[in-house]
């Protein structure tokens, strides 16, 4: 990403740390059923389940997102994102929001998969597979974030109308439950979750996320471009 | 040529080796101890490998519950995980199993996509020596090796040099070693990665990006103990450095 998402209030602009969140939707993690106590898992989750969009995968509001020729399409996962305003260690869920410095919306595009176990980081670290925007909002201009709508849409079609409800955990126990064993700075970024259901897309189709008092992140799917050696490559 | 960042007398500087410690650049000479290391260089994104070893493997398979590898075993750490040589690591009161891991970082010095295995090693700027550390009590099989395992404040370890890749002829015939108070605990030699350098960055760079300061931790040989509180712990690679550690308990964070 060429510039981060800059914004006019502390700390002006993401740090590039973007942690995500799964199964933390309570439909998500029911889909699984006994599926979650039997190998590999052997058991739910305890803690949160984590991962991180490395900084190849940011891109603004608007950019385009390339869909690999060997997988098709991408699952287009809408988050709410939760911007870091105070060093955050070890906070209380009484205490979490206040170490907030806002809201935005983030997309992440991630290639289909059915693994929870070890899924491939080919599958979630593609380059500009992360859409952060279209703005930073701060705590008191959007509420409480656990119940806004969110609504996905692709070339123009509610695929997907939700909230940011009915959380394992909700932002302020996700936050307590993180920090407990990883400090986060300001500007980074920690995903609430992306709500089970989530729409795919193809090249060539425009997507857009609405979350309640954040506006529209848009974004458009094109092919991926490959060097001709290495197309050559994958046809021999 | 190595190089260091260290902070001294109030500001960050760039360091190099000294017979009597470490020099700045504006020509102060200090003793190891008298500055605070920081990683080496700016880190980008950290890309970490597991099971990278064969004899790694064998170790772990009793808790492995898939084997088959079709692919290199690549897990990210984020920058709040970050310290430098002579740093303290927090073991939480009550677990059973935090381990170290002697790992050879690579970092990359020009941006990699699509990057053929002929042309791989064009793209590494140089290496520095990783301690990975690793606490098993929470392992759960839900997106392994899930981050409270393997990103915990002050769990990855990196120094105290970097050292410039012309300076290392023969990244794959590297003897590494562990050393937990003053005892050999693990060693082997990166001949014995499953995917070498060229490997991982071809395989990396077909679906990411590989930025400057961007870093590989290439995995560990088999070897890891438990540590505890007070242990020190001494990561060391031939030609690269010997990376200092020490395992603090709860106390020192007021838990």
């Amino acid at each position: 990403m060429n510039s981060l998402l800059a914004f006019s209030s502390a700390p002006y602009r993401l740090s590039g740390a973007v942690y995500g969140t799964l199964l933390n939707h309570g439909v998500a993690l029911a889909a699984l059923g006994d599926a979650m106590n039997h190998a590999p898992f052997k058991a739910p989750p305890q803690a949160p389940v984590l991962y991180l969009k490395p900084r190849n995968t940011l891109a603004s509001a608007g950019s385009p997102v390339c869909v690999p020729q060997e997988f098709g399409e991408l699952e287009i996962g809408a988050s709410l994102g939760l911007v870091i305003g105070r060093t955050a260690c070890r906070v209380s869920e009484a205490q979490a929001l206040a170490h907030l410095a806002g809201y935005v919306v983030v997309a992440d595009l991630s290639v289909p998969h059915s693994s929870f176990y070890r899924p491939s980081i080919r599958f979630k670290a593609r380059d500009g597979s992360c859409l952060i925007g279209p703005q930073l909002l701060p705590c008191d201009a959007v509420g409480a974030p656990d119940a806004l709508g969110l609504q996905v849409t692709v070339d123009g079609r509610a695929l997907q109308q939700t909230s940011t409800g009915g959380m394992q955990r909700s932002a302020a126990r996700l936050l307590a439950d993180v920090t407990e064993f990883m400090t986060l700075r300001p500007g980074d970024v920690l995903m609430l979750g992306v709500p089970a259901g989530a729409p795919r897309a193809c090249a060539g189709q425009r997507f857009a996320i609405s979350i309640a008092g954040l506006g529209d992140l848009e974004g458009s799917l094109v092919a991926e471009w490959v060097p001709e050696r290495v197309t050559e490559e994958r046809a021999a | 040529m190595k190089a260091a960042r260290v902070a001294f007398g109030g500001a960050l500087h760039d360091a190099v080796p000294h017979a009597d410690g470490v020099q700045l650049e504006d020509g102060r000479v200090l003793a190891e101890d008298a500055v605070v290391w920081l990683p080496p260089f700016e880190v980008g994104t950290i890309i970490a490998l597991g099971l990278n070893y064969a004899d790694h493997v064998k170790e772990l398979s009793k808790e492995l519950t898939v084997t088959a590898q079709d692919e290199p075993l690549v897990f990210l750490k984020g920058p709040g995980s970050l310290i430098g040589h002579r740093g303290f690591t927090r073991r939480p009161n009550g677990v059973n199993f935090m381990h170290y891991e002697c790992e050879l970082a690579v970092v990359i010095g020009r941006s990699a996509k699509h990057v053929k295995r002929a042309d791989a090693m064009q793209h590494v700027a140089g290496y520095t020596v990783c301690n990975d550390y690793a606490i098993r009590d929470y392992l759960e099989n839900w997106y392994r090796p899930n981050l409270r395992v393997k990103n915990r404040d002050g769990c990855t370890v990196l120094g105290p040099w970097f050292v410039d890749a012309a300076d290392v002829p023969d990244p794959h015939a590297l003897k590494l070693r562990t050393l937990v108070n003053g005892k050999l605990t693990q060693q082997g030699s990166t001949a014995d990665m499953v995917n070498d350098i060229p490997a991982l960055i071809e395989y990396l760079s077909a679906f990411m990006t590989l930025q400057a300061g961007d870093v590989i931790l290439t995995g560990t040989p088999d070897g890891v103990l438990n540590v505890n509180v007070d242990d020190e712990v001494v990561t060391e690679i031939d030609g690269i450095g010997r990376l200092v550690n020490t395992i603090v308990g709860d106390e020192s964070f007021g838990r």
